[in-house]
């Protein structure tokens, strides 16, 4: 998964390591109190559409790994837990110049136990703090990966997963 | 703040004792307190240490995650109007399909010659293995749609489906040989 605040470069990332151009794909949330499969109570339904990056990279013949640029929208959250059950970790992108954006995705993940990295995505060339300030910032433990990326660079998007993958690993191991 | 209907949304009902929290927990701009400190953590830093002054977590713990119900639509907009009809009204698929789930199809085209125009597509498309989320990006199709379709197809036996991770008593995660492999691939790209 790859999650991270709006504008933080998660489509960008999707696409930067994809073999197919980031797909959207998109789940429609239906606001109402009861009563989904009586279609005939539609009137004062509001739906909204959520849209989630989705890319694909094939590994081996027989396998095939996937990206999920999670909705951006906080309140989406609970499509995550759909996501988030057979994924192997996030990466979670961050801007430091709005870091309190990624504070959502942190928790979440933190909560969840889904491992996961955090990755500087510094706009412009910029990283105007290192790893070891964010780690203090976010109050983040010493065994979270802290890596700087440039979400638009296939290689330095690789070897985020790759990193990821190494920790997933680590902690199953653990 | 929009739910999906019939109580299946993770943060409702059960949260309710968190109050107010499990309104505002996840809207960032008007967030719990404990983030007032966080939001120019690079300002100010008279005080030697200003991002370890004890803080609340986050967020408060999340709830055991269940099972989000799949998306359902409405008949609302019209765009959703023409989903709604292929699904027959259906809002949920028979069974869980993951996202991710792999949809291919050996079907005789003959056969399919009297489906619904929209499992025919799937069906096309899935001469070459999809995923679910692939068939809803690629068709259009809203994601909760698909899967009913797909599921729809799966029982007619017209494609066969592939669950990855359906290991549940192992929390649904990747076994270590998995991400062994998914690791030495990634290198080799
Ligand atoms: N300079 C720079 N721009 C970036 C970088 N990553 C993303 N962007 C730009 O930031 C904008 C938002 O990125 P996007 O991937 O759409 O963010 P999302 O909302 O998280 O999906 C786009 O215009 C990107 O081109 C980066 O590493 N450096
Ligand atoms: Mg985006």
């Amino acid at each position: 998964m790859v999650a991270g605040g709006f504008g933080v470069g998660k489509t960008t990332f999707v696409g930067a390591v994809s073999e197919i151009n980031p797909l959207r794909t998109e789940a429609v949330m239906t606001s109402a109190s009861a009563g989904i499969d009586d279609l005939t109570h539609t009137g004062d339904k509001t739906t909204t559409t959520v849209a989630m990056d989705f890319g694909r990279i094939t590994l081996d013949q027989d396998l095939i790994l996937y990206l999920f640029g999670t909705p951006g929208q906080d309140r989406f959250w609970f499509m995550w837990d759909d996501l988030v059950r057979d994924a192997i970790g996030a990466v979670v992108l961050v801007d430091t110049r709005r870091l309190a954006d990624c504070f959502p995705a942190v928790d979440y993940f933190e909560n969840s136990g889904l491992p996961f990295v955090i990755a500087l995505n510094g706009f412009d060339g910029h990283q105007p703090y290192t790893p070891e300030e964010v780690r203090e910032a976010l109050q983040i433990g010493p065994d979270t990966p802290i890596i700087t990326t440039d979400a638009r660079h296939r290689a330095d998007a690789k070897s985020a997963l790759i990193t990821l993958v190494e920790h997933a690993l680590m902690a199953r191991l653990r | 703040m929009a739910t999906p209907p019939g109580g299946h949304h993770p943060y409702d009902g059960a949260h309710q004792s968190q109050g107010e929290n499990a309104q505002n927990r996840f809207n960032f701009p008007s967030a719990p307190s404990g983030q007032g400190g966080m939001q120019q953590p690079y300002q100010q830093p008279q005080s030697g240490h200003p991002y370890v002054q004890p803080q609340a977590p986050r967020i408060q713990p999340v709830q055991q995650r269940r099972r989000p119900e799949p998306a359902p639509t409405s008949g609302n907009h019209n765009p959703l109007v023409r989903p709604y009809a292929m699904t027959g009204g259906r809002t949920r698929p028979r069974y869980q399909l993951a996202i991710e789930a792999l949809v291919s199809t050996t079907a005789d085209p003959a056969r399919l010659q009297g489906q619904l125009p929209e499992h025919q597509r799937i069906c096309r498309l899935c001469f070459e293995i999809k995923s679910v989320a692939e068939i809803s990006a690629l068709l259009s199709i809203p994601l909760g749609v698909a899967r009913i379709l797909v599921a729809d197809l799966a029982e007619a036996g017209l494609v066969a489906i592939h669950q990855p991770g359906g290991d549940e008593s192992a929390g649904g995660q990747p076994d270590v040989t998995l991400l062994e492999r998914v690791l030495s691939g990634l290198r080799k790209l």
